[in-house]
């Protein structure tokens, strides 16, 4: 089947099965930012954003993303720099395989809610797991990034 | 799931018709599950052009379309404002954001997912479903309903009643599955209990309702003989979540404190 | 210092951020055919039949493997130095399976869907057999896991097949059974840990094609490329001069990658079809088709005076290795090398016990090997008996942990599969680390208990722990520098950055060395080609070992750099002056960029180029006290963890921010054991929880505070005074949260995770004694 997608503001055309699935099509596209994690929408590594909201690409079949808008960490470049820069300062850098995905899920917080408190941080990213770095530096890291934009 | 079709209805009548079609036709919420099936499926049916994507709030009651994503559920206010928040609540604690972003009221409903963490709080305040061919019914009669015929989910209607509300997750880790989840409601004076994830689908504990609610007063101790009522009558078991004995024990305290909250 | 114990950002991080391209499967070739395994559905069967035929016909299949396409030459999967500790019981394929997940065929296609096909197509037939399921029942057993002839250990580690042994082991010092005689107060309980998942997010990945020149190379995500370089050698006897093995960007390993996993498939498949392969791992083969943490039990006995000085530990393991006997002796030693020297002042201490054979998915390397299991059996006994003696568990510690400049006879005993060194402990800050964790975590104040009312109560709970740093004598690491015009540096290492930061920290050593900063040192890591000879990330070694001969490289490229310069301006070297910009002698100077110019371009040309290696005679330990506080809901069981507290002695942090994130990984990760990683099988040998919706590890909301700080400490050996510390954070929490909750509720849990359901079962099984 064929599906229309606007990936990063760019037009693309996938020729897809019906149960294929976001994840694979746009690695197939050398969309490397969107990581294989666990395969049933339970970690987080794979998410990219639809009409700007984060969903799960390991979950999405890629047919559901027809004519839609999906931004991966590839089309916020900037922002990913920016978190970046906390993430070094605060030693929130581990494997990195979670980074990408966390960063256009902290994006998708920022859309949506306005001085989120340390509370909504952690059940906004709940779904979020990283294995390497407890959790904390990564916390600190999106408060002062956060803080930033204030 | 192997699918081998896709098929974007145009209208409920074109879903329903295609539907039929097959006996491995199926329609796909958010198809957050779909993975973990082995099924092969003839043609996977998207509601998404249908139109059912609204909520809508009449003076009486919130109605929510089938296509309608969880978290479009849990962020909408008029909700957040009715039952002290429980239907929110309880979809907030299901999986990830971007998890509920994705799987719809629909597909949540009709799965009847005995861990859902969406049923036990509908239940618990007065929740109606409107299917295309069997019409309107209560959520309980639908979750009892047991038949072949395959029919299309369109709305919830939500009535908006006068509730107070409890609701509370038992679950081991952040992303977990609910061990046991309990709702309690206090409806201008009604009480209702409703125990999901027994492991099996949330029920109504009839007799500690119709016990509590004959009490002129509920003390402590009416208290106690509701939650002691309810899990006896409601079937507990045993899985790899927890033992049937740990989940009796959870259900009590909860049911109590779920009590002591919509009365207090 | 002006590199070396600063904060400074990884030098990596924000290229991952930016999701550039980096981890195996990004470097996968375009058109890999895709191995795919099938999978045992019998904990033990026999291949009776097997028939590939319509396999091989369906359109896409490029080949199907067997047991028949492999000489029957056994080798460990376990990624050790050579000869390897772990007995060679392990063939690519075989005609027995050995647990539900087992490999008994691989087929490569062209895709996944057609892989996946091929795999259904495969016809075995297969004589099931009475599987080993309880490990507790499994030595002597007259059903054997392992029958093949051609197995065999390396050197005796008390492999015995003929009795379910994979190893076997036994210490003493001392007479234990006298000084358990002479004790006043004697504590015994039995404890089990559970086979703990690593849960890596990045799956196992590794790829293979041949290049131009005819070689195998392969891409691996793996901890130790030169040793799975030698595996595949040794395995599919193939020459090693043909083989490339590159570590690209690991997306975690904790020990999960130590051992090889796909690479004799795609390493067979692409030398059979001469094209590129690919496999990757599924979450659910992660799980159920990789290994995880050895399960033990411990039948431990302490016996002390009545004021509370520690006399005996008398320990029993049994250890269950699974179906193949990766890290068996290794894991077992550990679980008393790295923990039972924390009471040195013992008069005897036995450690004996076997490592077993089952049905079971392998157990294999996982961060904190052995010590997580044995720091939980003896960290939480010391409270039993502190309880007994009604002495403060912290003041138990203060009079009766090791100190420094002490040393224990265990370490001279026992190593990591082979016999130990003789230590002692120049830098040791115990003392301090206890004393600062009690003061933050208020334990005066604190301990055991307070009701909070509304059914809660607060408790807090204690261990100390120790590991090592790198196994002395084995464990060798090299380090290459190279001066580049311009004046910056290649440093090329063969320590294998899994996500822990090495190549920053190294680099930080390198520049501190140099004299330089860290912008001009351009790390390259962990490529059998390109980069010199080292063990790996694993026994918490780079920091220390390689870190070393990193350290040794840059104060060789320094003083070379300074020799050159004393030939520019005839002088002697000791003439010379060198900040790692300018160098100076009297009048004359010349900078580091221009030297460097002058060398490749004009005068007395040469590349400068140093490998320095190391190995370490000793192994010095880094030291932690963990102390938790807890809040429990006695109604239901439940728990909070309000705060986790560690002070740790690692010596020199050479990151101060990376090393707090391997305290704080660490942490959580033992959180997730002690709490909620159950590891669950059906009574037919199936692993239940074998997803990430089954298999729960810790989401942010289960961390509420981590108080992470470390001691002042230097040690000697270490480059800069550092000692390890990416498996010191895993080890104490198992206790110390069975203490917290026995402090808060008065109930012992002795099974791991400590469950609501176990500590609601238990306190009502303690209320119903009471009454």
């Amino acid at each position: 089947m064929k599906i229309y997608i606007e990936v990063n503001g760019q037009k693309k055309v996938y020729d897809v099965a019906p149960d294929e699935y976001l994840l694979d099509t746009l690695r197939e596209d050398n969309f490397y930012s969107i990581k294989r994690g666990c395969d049933n929408s339970s970690c987080g590594v794979c998410t990219v954003l639809m009409d700007g909201k984060a969903v799960q690409s390991c979950t999405l079949l890629s047919v559901k993303a027809d004519g839609h808008k999906i931004t991966t960490i590839e089309g916020y470049q900037d922002e990913a720099k920016k978190l970046s820069e906390h993430f070094g300062h605060q030693g929130a850098d581990q494997c990195g395989y979670c980074n990408s995905s966390l960063a256009l899920t902290v994006h998708a917080m920022k859309d949506e809610i306005v001085k989120p408190t340390n509370k909504d941080i952690k059940e906004y990213l709940v779904g979020n797991l990283c294995r390497c770095t407890g959790y904390e530096a990564q916390h600190r890291a999106i408060k002062l990034c956060l803080e930033d934009d204030e | 799931m192997e699918i081998v079709n896709y098929f974007k209805a145009k209208t409920v009548e074109e879903a329903y018709k295609k539907l039929q079609e097959d006996p491995s036709n199926l329609i796909i919420g958010g198809g957050a599950w779909l993975r973990l099936s082995s099924k092969t499926v003839n043609t996977a049916i998207d509601l998404e052009y249908v139109g059912l994507n609204q909520i809508k709030e009449t003076e009486n009651s919130i109605e929510i379309d089938a296509y309608v994503t969880l978290r479009e559920v849990e962020k909408n206010e008029a909700l957040s404002n009715l039952f002290s928040g429980i239907v929110n609540k309880g979809i907030s604690g299901i999986m990830g954001v971007a998890l509920r972003n994705l799987v719809t009221v629909g597909g949540s409903v009709v799965g009847k997912y005995s861990f859902s963490d969406f049923i036990t709080p509908l239940l618990a305040v007065n929740t109606e479903v409107v299917l295309y061919k069997a019409g309107r019914m209560s959520l309980e009669d639908f979750l009892k309903l047991r038949t072949k015929e395959k029919d299309i989910l369109l709305k919830i209607i939500i009535q908006k009643e006068e509730v107070l509300g409890y609701y509370y997750k038992m679950k081991k880790t952040g992303l977990d599955f609910a061990v046991v989840n309990v709702g309690v409601t206090n409806t201008l004076g009604h009480l209702k209990i409703v125990v999901g994830a027994r492991p099996s689908l949330a029920a109504f504990a009839v007799k500690a309702m119709d016990y509590v609610n004959n009490q002129e007063t509920v003390t402590d101790e009416v208290i106690e003989e509701t939650a002691n009522i309810a899990i006896n009558e409601l079937k507990f078991s045993t899985n790899s979540k927890a033992s049937k004995e740990y989940r009796i024990e959870l259900a009590k305290v909860y049911i109590r404190r779920g009590l002591k909250e919509v009365t207090k | 210092m002006k590199v070396v114990n600063h904060a400074l950002p990884s030098i990596d991080g924000k290229g991952l951020m930016m999701g550039k391209k980096a981890y195996t499967d990004d470097l996968s070739e375009p058109k890999s055919l895709i191995v795919k395994v099938l999978r045992s559905p019998h904990p033990y069967a026999k291949i009776v039949k097997i028939d590939t035929a319509k396999a091989e016909a369906l359109d896409g299949v490029e080949l199907v493997l067997t047991y028949k396409d492999f000489d029957r030459r056994p080798f460990t999967r376990a990624g050790q130095g050579y000869p390897e500790p772990s007995p060679h019981d392990k063939f690519v394929l075989d005609n027995y399976v050995r647990y539900i997940g087992d490999e008994a065929a691989a087929v490569a296609a062209i895709d996944v869907k057609t892989a996946e096909k091929a795999l259904k197509l495969i016809e075995i037939e297969y004589e099931v057999l009475e599987p080993v399921l309880d490990f507790e029942t499994a030595f002597e057993n007259e059903i054997l896991v392992h029958t093949e002839p051609e197995i065999h250990d390396m050197f005796p580690i008390g492999f015995d097949p003929k009795k379910n042994l994979a190893a076997s082991y036994h210490m003493h010092v001392g007479d234990v059974t006298k000084s358990l005689e002479e004790s006043e107060v004697i504590i015994e309980e039995s404890f089990y840990t559970q086979a703990q998942a690593h849960v890596m997010l990045e799956p196992h990945n590794v790829n293979a094609r041949v290049d131009y020149q005819g070689r195998l190379v392969i891409y691996s995500s793996t901890q130790t490329p030169i040793h799975v370089r030698r595996i595949i050698s040794q395995a599919l006897d193939y020459p090693l001069s043909k083989i490339r093995v590159i570590k690209p960007r690991v997306g975690g390993g904790f020990g999960g990658k130590q051992a090889i996993h796909g690479e004799m498939f795609v390493a067979t498949v692409t030398l059979k079809t001469g094209k590129p392969s690919k496999m990757m791992y599924t979450r659910k083969e992660v799980f159920e088709s990789s290994y995880s943490r050895h399960p033990m039990r411990f039948d431990i006995k302490l016996g002390s005076t009545k004021d509370g000085v520690l006399k005996a530990i008398d320990c029993w393991v049994v250890s269950d290795t699974g179906a193949y006997g990766e890290h068996a002796l290794t894991v077992f030693m550990v679980a008393a090398a790295k923990v039972f020297p924390l009471y040195n002042k013992v008069d005897s201490v036995r450690f004996h016990g076997n490592v077993v054979y089952t049905n079971h998915t392998p157990a294999g390397a996982y961060r904190g090997y052995g010590a997580i299991q044995g720091n939980f059996a003896l960290e939480s006994s010391i409270d039993m008996l502190c309880h007994k003696l009604k002495i403060d568990p912290v003041e138990f510690r203060q009079k009766n942990m090791i100190k420094e400049t002490e040393t224990s006879p265990i370490f001279k005993i026992m190593g990591e599969g082979t016999e130990g060194i003789e230590m002692f402990m120049e830098s040791c800050k115990l003392d301090y680390c206890v004393k600062r964790g009690s003061e933050l975590v208020k334990w005066k104040e604190k301990y055991p208990r307070k009701e909070l009312g509304n059914s809660k109560v607060k408790g807090v709970g204690m261990a100390i722990a120790m590991q090592g740093s790198g196994i002395p004598y084995i464990d060798m690491a090299a380090a290459t520098i190279k001066l580049n015009d311009d004046g910056f540096y290649n440093l090329m290492i063969g320590a294998t950055d899994i996500g822990q930061g090495s190549d920053t920290i190294l680099a930080q050593i390198a520049a501190e060395a140099l004299g330089t900063t860290l912008d001009k040192v351009i790390v390259y890591s962990s490529d059998t080609d390109l980069t010199p000879y080292d063990t790996g990330a694993y026994a918490s070694s780079t920091t220390y070992v390689s870190g070393n001969a990193v350290l040794k490289a840059g104060k060789e490229m320094r003083q070379m750099i300074i020799d050159e310069a004393a030939k520019v301006f005839e002088v002697n070297p000791e003439d010379v002056e060198y900040d790692g910009v300018v160098l100076k002698s009297k009048d004359k100077e010349i900078t580091l960029k221009d030297l460097s110019n002058r060398l490749f371009y004009n005068e007395d040309q040469k590349q400068l180029q140093i490998t320095s290696s190391y190995y370490g005679t000793k192994s010095p330990p880094p030291f932690m006290a963990g102390f938790v506080e807890i809040d429990v809901d006695k109604e239901t069981g439940e728990v909070d963890i309000i705060d986790y507290v560690s002070i740790v002695d690692c010596g020199t942090t050479i990151n101060p921010m990376l090393a707090k994130g391997q305290v704080e990984g660490g942490i959580v990760q033992g959180i997730g054991m002690a709490m909620y990683e159950e590891v669950l099988y059906t009574k037919k040998g199936k692993l239940v929880t074998n997803d990430m919706m089954n298999y729960r590890i810790p989401t942010r909301r289960e961390i509420n505070n981590l108080t992470t700080e470390f001691a002042d400490s230097y040690e000697e050996s270490g480059p800069y005074g550092a000692k390890s510390v990416g498996e010191i954070g895993i080890d104490t929490p198992p206790a110390a949260l069975a203490n917290a909750v026995y402090n808060a509720v008065g109930v012992r849990i002795t099974t791991l995770p400590i469950t609501p359901e176990k500590i609601l079962m238990a306190i009502k099984e303690k209320e119903k004694g009471e009454k």
